[in-house]
């Protein structure tokens, strides 16, 4: 190891020609179990502590609206001071947290257990903090679907766009371009009122749809009208690259038809990026929602959303500040969090962008 | 200036005819697919009063007739007819009206989110994991979360109700304050992102060092070098950034009281008022579409080296 080097010669070390001992061939190899790239992404994905923090809270506040509303004994629509076969009882409306009404008070006072209004009530008496919750899961809903709409109906489109080529792609692209070039705010204010006034109440009437609302449904078609476009350019793109790719070729050479090459070859290779979209896709969606349930074009009114919950705080926003702060902090938080965490999905499973 | 930018300014230009052009056609036929016509919701009237509105507004002739005719009014007048809701008004009446104040509003905001977010974003990127960087880029990501509507409700009652230092209704000179510095705080957290990311991949650049070793001086280096190249891709947000004002302003203006064109737009769309709805989305959607238009062609200009598809 330590021999004085020959410099300037040709003098080659000879050991280093030796064959390599049993030891030495049990240094070289890596003990290391072979891992999946999915494996491999949850793994620098856990290690991304902002992205994990931001995942807990995202899975803590779904859980928590979707198991609450089952075990709460109040419901987001009730009025509580008012009760069949009895006057109107006004001392339920605007309690202060933590504040009962006169008849629950009197069975307090008897000594019997009353269920707290944590956040107190609003001006019709009902339960606030069941409608936060409500509101809840009434936004995340809306993200989520939005956003599986755009991803199903950008995948459609993109997939064809970017396999078939030639004058469909033109053509399909043109109107991406256009559709893409719109204001899209405006648009979705201008289509949220018309479909708001088009009778889509009487429409849906008795389906399963009517418990939904036709606000949320609207909203639904909004989005899937305008918002797919940039899902379909970035699937075009992908598939565009990978369908130039050999084991494409070698797929078609041993006849695979086109749908079953998009299906099995191009989709599953990128679908990491699509995940990574969409998940970005869903904060945007909970944003546009409360936007449009601020200017009254959101959900129908006994159910709430963050969006409206603040919204209906600005009456009385003196008296009653806590009420638009409580959705306000739920709002920034669901889509500080997704954000963040959209944004840790795509250090983790986006390869390409690791170095 | 090529011809190949050329080419692809006029490309461009083509596109957003075309998106100008669809706008007003989706724009026509919603809000004519709408059941019930602009009248219903009125109190009842004699079908012959129905009758004479309908002939006095053009509405009794076949839907692709009125459709020219709109078409026709807006290109050769730029007159977009008279509004149902507000007699005797017209529709471009109002909008310059409300116009006058949101311009105020809108240029204000977009002037501080700029200056403010190229001055931050430069900051946090000569200090780069520091503390100022931090705090910056935390408070940044908090404004960029915040509906525009909370971060204005916050501010009304900070300052005009708990401190009572500023008007609450936007109709004055000071009371214009409020709603100018909300509208500004999201393009500023956007501007101050993408200047930052943009000065770091710059000072990481030869030219830098060239300049460093040269023995240029440090603020010689930051404005000279540096700033210069990494505002060009701030160009770029200037389309977004006013779509984010002008869809911004329809909340704000209704928060503060601020008697401009958003205020006017939603009240227009709880009356119902069919063709200030239309006006005004075709007006917005013009103003953005341009705005589009013009800070490609800048950013094209500028740096020629890019290739926007």
């Amino acid at each position: 190891m330590n021999k004085p080097k020959k410099l300037f010669t040709m003098h080659l070390d000879i050991d280093s020609f030796l064959p390599a001992s049993s030891e030495d061939k049990e240094y070289m190899v890596q003990m290391r179990p072979s891992t999946t790239f999915f494996r491999d992404g949850v793994k620098r994905l856990l290690k991304n502590k902002v992205a994990t923090v931001s995942m807990i809270i995202i899975i803590v506040i779904t859980l928590s609206c979707i198991i609450l509303p089952m075990v709460w004994p109040y419901s987001y629509d009730d009025m509580l001071g008012v009760r069949p076969g009895k006057r109107v009882d006004p001392s339920f409306n605007n309690l202060a947290p933590f504040e009962y009404g006169e008849s629950e008070q009197k069975l307090i006072d008897k000594g019997e257990n009353v269920f707290p209004h944590i956040f107190g009530t609003d001006s019709q008496g009902r339960d606030y903090f069941i409608r936060v919750v409500y509101g809840t899961r009434i936004s995340l809903a809306v993200g989520f679907f939005a956003s599986l709409i755009v991803l199903v109906i950008g995948i459609l489109v993109g997939s064809v766009s970017g396999y078939c080529g030639g004058k469909v792609d033109l053509i399909i692209m043109r109107i991406v371009d256009i559709i893409y070039s719109l204001p899209d705010m405006l648009m979705v204010i201008l289509l949220a009122a018309a479909l708001k006034s088009s009778g889509l109440d009487k429409m849906i009437e008795g389906t399963v749809l009517e418990k939904i609302g036709s606000n949320i449904i609207s909203l639904f078609i909004v989005f899937g009208v305008l918002y797919w476009v940039s899902m379909s350019r970035l699937i075009r793109g992908q598939i565009l690259s990978l369908r130039e790719q050999e084991y494409v070729l070698a797929a078609r050479a041993a006849g695979a038809k086109g749908g079953w090459i998009i299906k099995k070859h191009l989709i599953p290779n990128c679908i990491s990026v699509v995940i990574i979209s969409t998940a970005l896709q869903i904060p945007s969606a909970i944003f546009t929602e409360s936007y449009l349930s601020f200017l009254g074009l959101g959900v129908n009114a006994p159910m709430p959303s963050l969006g409206s919950l603040a919204s209906d705080a600005l009456n009385g926003i003196t008296t009653y500040t806590y009420r638009l702060i409580i959705p306000a902090v739920v709002i920034s938080l669901i889509v500080l969090s997704l954000n963040l965490f959209g944004d840790g999905l795509r250090d983790a499973f986006d390869p390409k962008l690791n170095n | 200036m090529n011809t190949k930018t050329l080419a692809y300014i006029l490309k461009r230009i083509g596109l957003a005819i075309l998106t100008i052009w669809v706008v007003i056609t989706v724009t026509f036929f919603v809000m004519h697919a709408v059941p019930g016509g602009p009248f219903m919701s009125e109190k009842a009237i004699s079908e012959e009063a129905q009758a004479a509105l309908e002939a006095k507004y053009g509405l009794d002739k076949p839907l692709f007739q009125q459709y020219l005719t709109y078409l026709k009014d807006i290109v050769t007048k730029f007159d977009f007819g008279p509004s149902l809701k507000q007699r005797g008004r017209d529709v471009l009446d109002i909008i310059g009206d409300g116009m006058k104040t949101s311009a105020k509003l809108g240029v204000f905001a977009a002037a501080i989110a700029l200056v403010t977010g190229v001055v931050f974003g430069a900051v946090a990127a000569l200090r780069r994991n520091k503390f100022i960087d931090r705090v910056i880029m935390v408070v940044t990501t908090a404004f960029v979360s915040m509906p525009s509507f909370i971060m204005g409700t916050f501010l009304l009652i900070l300052f005009a109700v708990t401190w009572a230092i500023l008007p609450a209704n936007g109709a004055t000179a000071a009371g214009l304050i409020l709603p100018v510095f909300t509208l500004s705080l999201s393009p500023m957290a956007n501007i101050t992102r993408l200047t930052r990311s943009s000065m770091l991949d710059v000072l990481g650049q030869d030219y830098i060092r060239t300049a460093k070793a040269k023995g240029v001086s440090g603020p010689k280096i930051i404005f000279g070098h540096a700033l210069k190249n990494a505002l060009i891709p701030v160009i770029t947000y200037f389309g977004p950034m006013l779509a984010y004002i002008v869809t911004g302003s329809l909340v704000v203006e209704q928060i503060f009281a601020v008697p401009g064109i958003g205020r006017a737009y939603v009240t227009s769309i709880t009356n119902r008022d069919y063709p200030l709805i239309m006006g005004t989305t075709i007006i917005l959607a013009i103003l953005i579409v341009v705005m589009n238009l013009l800070s490609d062609i800048m950013y094209k200009i500028v740096d020629p080296r890019i290739t926007l598809e």
